[in-house]
């Protein structure tokens, strides 16, 4: 028997998408309850089409309770919302004072091994989460592929039962922003769209995909165009959208410089078709952002949205037809697409340029050209072609440290110019009208 | 320390050893560009490096400093738990007899709260850190740290 459906997060996504909005979401998190609902009204209330966020702790995320409780025990302040280890009422209190689900929520971890978050979030009639067997585990854990890909497995299963009741679960793959810089997209879109296909193949019916903003906005809208058309091609059976990522590396130090990123980012999500934009404050360059900071950022991205109109399409410059070799290459390897992502990356089929995991093959490697754009400088044993001659020969600490700062240094330094020719104040003192 | 040296200097007795850095982050900390970074400026000034990478508990890195007998472990970490995670691991490293004069380090962000967290490395000190390293540190330093704190190597190798 049908039970009538709840509104969901997914719902709310495709509502303002058909009215041509973005929805923009906060990536907050705290530890104390009082604070973590004081930003979900936040949130709630900014001028925008909002979701809210709820992030946990790092301790919550690699699974070791025993810190959370320490932690709440002594005082120290999380870095997140310890989900697993709050008193569920506290949270269904919370959920229900910010008006869940009419106001969607959706709840990021991080977690290689994530059963005791969606235990939690299952408990509590969460309707929406994100990460992914290969984008949680191999940049932020050392629990060995092959496990996480199990355990995600089992949790999208269990997550996909809310639909009996009612639910729509939604899961977001975090694939598009492995360590969050320095990858060429072509590499981030075929393991997004790769997980999508891991999460539809265990029951999950509404799923969005990833992408990061990164150095180069040309590249960055081809990469958006050929993560909608590879998405449409392997996911049309299924719910789907886009989620851009606002600029994930080192940011400008400049509040001016820091808002000019966020404006590129808002446009580069209209014109590029994401229905969703992850926004980035003006303290990230230094510390995590406040309520208020926030809340200027999703404000002054909805401004911005509105402004935005869609432009001329992108060159293609090939990131399409390297993605769906990576996702065709990959997806031959076995029929479960978990156990065709465990072969790709000890093949060396997929390889993510520095990532440290004991099970990524470690030979690929990037580089920025002197146009901004990211490209290969050794493939490894992917099945793509490197990038020319032109690249680095070896990567040296100092080259690292220019490619990881490209993007603070050129929004700062045109922020700085920018404010010696006496542009009005109103971007600096804070407001976004 | 002075053991370590002489059981890898019977190994290779015709090149000066390279001073050894074990780099890792703390337990809860997922972040690694900084050790990426780290292990090649390290590496560049004519270290050789055991980089074990994010989210390392206690346990394994002191079982990672039994295996690899560094001359320094260098702790990164940018989360904001590094000043309660690095004190419990400082704290755990010290109680092992055999690490007990390590020289051990630890810099980055190391609290949530920004500029208001530097209260925290004499904190970390105390614990039993040889060194702390705020973010805004100059690299300079921190290379000089590490080379005045492997002096046995420089001399009579």
């Amino acid at each position: 028997m049908a039970v009538p459906a709840r509104p969901s997060f997914a719902g709310h996504v495709r509502s303002v998408a058909a009215s041509g909005g973005l929805v923009v979401q906060p990536r907050m998190g705290f530890g104390d309850p009082q604070r973590m609902l004081h930003g979900l009204l936040a949130t709630k209330h900014a001028a925008a089409h909002t979701a809210g966020t709820i992030t946990l702790d790092s301790y919550t995320r690699v699974g070791d309770f025993a810190a959370v409780l320490e932690a709440i025990d002594n005082d120290v302040e999380l870095n997140g919302y310890p989900i697993a280890s709050i008193d569920p009422f506290v949270t269904l209190s919370m959920l229900d004072t910010v008006g869940h689900p009419r106001f969607p929520v959706q709840v990021r971890h991080g977690s290689a091994l994530p059963t005791a978050v969606f235990d939690a979030m299952v408990g509590l009639g969460l309707d929406a989460t994100e990460g992914g067997p290969a984008s949680y585990c191999l940049p932020y854990s050392r629990v060995p592929l092959s496990r996480a890909v199990q355990e995600w497995a089992a949790c999208c299963e269990r997550f996909a039962e809310l639909s009996e009741f009612g639910f729509e679960p939604h899961l977001e793959s975090f694939g598009g922003c492995m360590l969050g810089q320095l990858c060429p997209p072509s590499l981030l879109v075929a393991i997004t769209v790769l997980e999508g296909l891991f999460f539809r193949q265990h029951g999950v019916r509404s799923v969005s995909l990833s992408l990061t903003q990164q150095t180069h906005a040309g590249q960055d809208l081809e990469a958006l165009a050929a993560l909608h058309a590879l998405a449409a091609e392997k996911l049309s059976d299924i719910d789907w959208h886009v989620v851009l990522y606002a600029y994930m590396g080192v940011y400008p130090r400049s509040p001016r410089g820091a808002l000019s990123l966020l404006a590129d980012a808002t446009s580069l999500a209209v014109r590029g078709g994401a229905a969703r934009l992850i926004v980035k404050t003006v303290a990230e360059s230094y510390r995590i952002p406040t309520i208020a900071e926030n809340v200027e950022a999703l404000e002054f991205a909805a401004v911005r949205a509105r402004q935005t109109t869609v432009g001329e399409p992108p060159e293609d410059t090939g990131v399409l037809a390297e993605a769906r070799t990576f996702v065709d290459a990959v997806l031959e390897l076995h029929s479960d697409v978990g156990k065709a992502i465990v072969r790709a990356f000890a093949s060396g089929y997929l390889d993510v340029p520095y990532c440290l995991h004991a099970d990524n093959t470690g030979r690929s490697r990037s580089y920025l050209d002197n146009t901004g754009r990211l490209r290969w400088s050794s493939v490894g044993a992917m099945p793509i072609r490197a990038d020319g001659t032109a690249g680095p020969a070896a990567v040296s600490s100092s080259d690292l440290l220019t490619a990881l700062s490209f993007i603070q240094r050129r929004y700062d330094e045109a922020a700085s110019v920018r404010a010696g020719i006496g542009e009005p104040g109103k971007i600096e003192s804070g407001s976004c009208r | 320390m002075a053991e370590y040296t002489a059981v890898e200097v019977s190994t290779s007795p015709l090149a000066p050893r390279r001073p050894k850095v074990l780099l890792s982050s703390v337990s809860s900390d997922s972040h690694t560009w900084n050790l990426v970074f780290l292990q090649l400026l390290l590496e560049e000034t004519g270290h050789d490096v055991v980089n074990i990478g994010a989210c390392v508990p206690d346990d394994l890195l002191v079982a990672e400093c039994a295996e690899h007998r560094p001359d320094v472990v260098v702790i990164s970490t940018v989360n904001g738990h590094g000043a309660a995670d690095g004190k419990r691991l400082i704290t755990r490293i010290r109680t092992d007899p055999a690490l007990r004069g390590l020289t051990v380090v630890i810099g980055g962000k190391l609290g949530v709260a920004g500029a208001a967290d530097h209260s925290c490395a004499a904190e970390l000190v105390d614990a039993g850190f040889d060194a702390v390293f705020q973010d805004n540190a100059d690299v300079g330093d921190f290379l000089g740290f590490i080379e005045s704190s492997v002096p046995s190597l420089e001399v009579g190798v």
